[in-house]
């Protein structure tokens, strides 16, 4: 079994709804997020149009985090899900540096590494993750890729060419597809960042075991 | 931020990502790897005062391993102030995972301050010249691994594009060379002639120049092979945050150590060479400061 996520981009219209859920499931602390959704607004007025795109953890085959980490903190389980033991973590953020999606933290409380894990505690108990259950849209689909039968390996059969995954340049080999995305939406480079430009404009992010 | 071209057509403009925080391996990891470029660097060049000038060294064994310890002391200090968990250290050596540079880094580490003490007792207790001359040769052969480990951990953070295995492997070669040699003409005071500390300054000058030119070539070539490295070196170019610091660096760490030796060689001057030596010490923690800081400023997302 080797477990995967997609995002329709299509679908997704952006409601946050994934985030939240995260959050709660998963007592993400104030200033961190596991998964986060990423708002990039392309063309030019009156042509315009706002693109959402859902970001987590991809759950490489090949992960740098695993790798990198000189505690195994990081870690496989053999569904293919990259998980995490925070009692063994000792704070390098060595995983931080090697994570080529931004997609692990320092988790202010416990001083530890931490991202999402698929929800590998709900999973355990044959549950979909949090995030999936929320979405009123199902653009999350997760599943087994290694099952033919499963929902995410019908859509990635249905949409065949129309599939990417992040910085497939890196070689990390990601359990984590998007549909109908585009490089604004999936590449950080491709679109600008301005100040002022942002929905919220003021948000603070707390200090990281207070070294800056 | 800039450099990568933005489509006109898309004209795509980020507005909203609550970006995970930049700047994860602050100053203190400066600190570690300026301090390991000295802990190693004295070493190397004890091993090569020893060879050239056998009758010069003299107490200069005791003196250097003291140093060495303590400077792969702060090494290690550093290192642990910079873990967010640093009572935790303890899992490297009872949870090992042999993938990581980190892992590798840390018993290599280990095993080269056990060796360095042993250096210190012979020197010391046992005034064994000739046992610590051997045993000196394995601290050398050991210390070339712990000083380039770091270039492996940062060749391992793969997220950050600026940083190549093989570039980065030859900076922390030339910067324990440089840093060496730099400490070496300073703590020689009286006990190495000028011959001796122009020798070590021809080392300081080879390991400035092969520094520059290595970042020159990154500076200009870099750019055209990838757009992330494109993306990070618009942080040290024309108005970003780090361009003064970058070229202060530079000029500090390498330009200006060579001129002090080039002008050393004409009136003979002692004093221009330490001069030299302080100024590649000082600039060295700069340019090491620049180049870890500014790929963690790119987005991710």
């Amino acid at each position: 079994m080797q477990l995967g996520f997609l995002v329709d981009l299509h679908l997704c219209m952006g409601c946050k709804g994934c985030e939240i859920a995260c959050k709660v499931e998963n007592e993400v602390p104030l200033s961190t997020w596991r998964l986060r959704v990423k708002y990039v607004d392309v063309g030019t007025f009156p042509d315009t149009k706002r693109t959402f795109t859902p970001l987590r953890c991809n759950h490489c085959e090949n992960a740098p985090c695993e790798r990198i980490c000189p505690v195994s903190a990081l870690h496989y389980l053999e569904n293919g899900i990259v998980n995490i033991d925070k009692e063994r973590c000792i704070g390098c953020a060595g995983c931080v540096m090697a994570c080529p999606y931004g997609a692990i933290y320092i988790d202010p409380q416990t001083q530890t590494a931490d991202k999402c894990t698929y929800c590998a505690h709900r999973v355990a108990s044959s549950m979909m993750p949090a995030c999936v259950v929320a979405c009123p849209v199902q653009a999350n689909i997760f599943g087994d890729l290694d099952d033919a039968t499963s929902n995410i390996s019908k859509y990635i059969q249905v949409n065949q060419g129309n599939i990417q995954v992040r910085k497939p340049e890196k070689g990390t080999n990601p359990h984590h597809f998007y549909v109908n995305a585009g490089n604004s939406t999936l590449n950080p480079l491709a679109s600008k960042r301005v100040d002022g430009y942002s929905l919220f404009n003021k948000i603070t992010t707390l200090p990281v075991g207070g070294h800056h | 931020m800039a450099a990568h071209e933005i489509l006109a057509a898309t004209n795509a403009v980020v507005t909203l990502d609550v970006a995970l925080p930049g700047i994860v391996w602050p100053w203190l990891v400066t600190v570690n790897m300026w301090a390991k470029s000295i802990g190693t660097g004295v070493i190397f060049m004890l091993f090569l005062l020893i060879r050239k000038y056998p009758e010069q060294v003299g107490s200069l064994r005791f003196q250097t391993t003291v140093v060495s310890i303590i400077f792969i002391h702060i090494f290690l200090l550093f290192t642990l102030a910079y873990l967010h968990q640093p009572f935790r250290m303890w899992h490297i050596f009872f949870y090992p995972n042999w993938t990581s540079a980190i892992t590798v880094g840390a018993w290599m580490a280990t095993l080269f301050v056990g060796l360095l003490f042993l250096l210190a007792y012979l020197s010391f207790f046992k005034k064994d010249n000739v046992l610590f001359d051997k045993t000196l040769l394995w601290t050398v052969l050991l210390a070339i691994p712990v000083t380039l480990y770091t270039a492996a951990l940062m060749s391992q953070a793969t997220a950050r594009e600026l940083w190549q295995m093989p570039t980065e492997s030859a900076q922390m070669i030339f910067a324990a060379l440089l840093a060496g040699s730099a400490f070496m003409i300073l703590l020689g005071g009286k006990k190495l002639n000028y011959e001796a500390k122009s020798s070590l300054s021809n080392i300081l000058a080879l390991s400035a120049f092969m520094s520059f030119l290595l970042y020159m070539s990154e500076y200009i070539f870099g750019p055209m092979k990838a757009e992330e490295v494109a993306a990070v070196l618009e942080y040290i170019k024309g108005d970003g945050p780090y361009t003064v610091m970058f070229w202060l660096g530079q000029w500090i760490a390498y330009l200006l150590p060579m001129l002090f030796i080039a002008l050393s060689r004409t009136s003979q001057s002692e004093n221009l060479l330490k001069l030299a030596a302080i100024f590649a010490l000082a600039g060295l923690w700069l340019v090491k400061h620049v180049w870890l800081i500014i790929p963690q400023l790119l987005p991710m997302s």
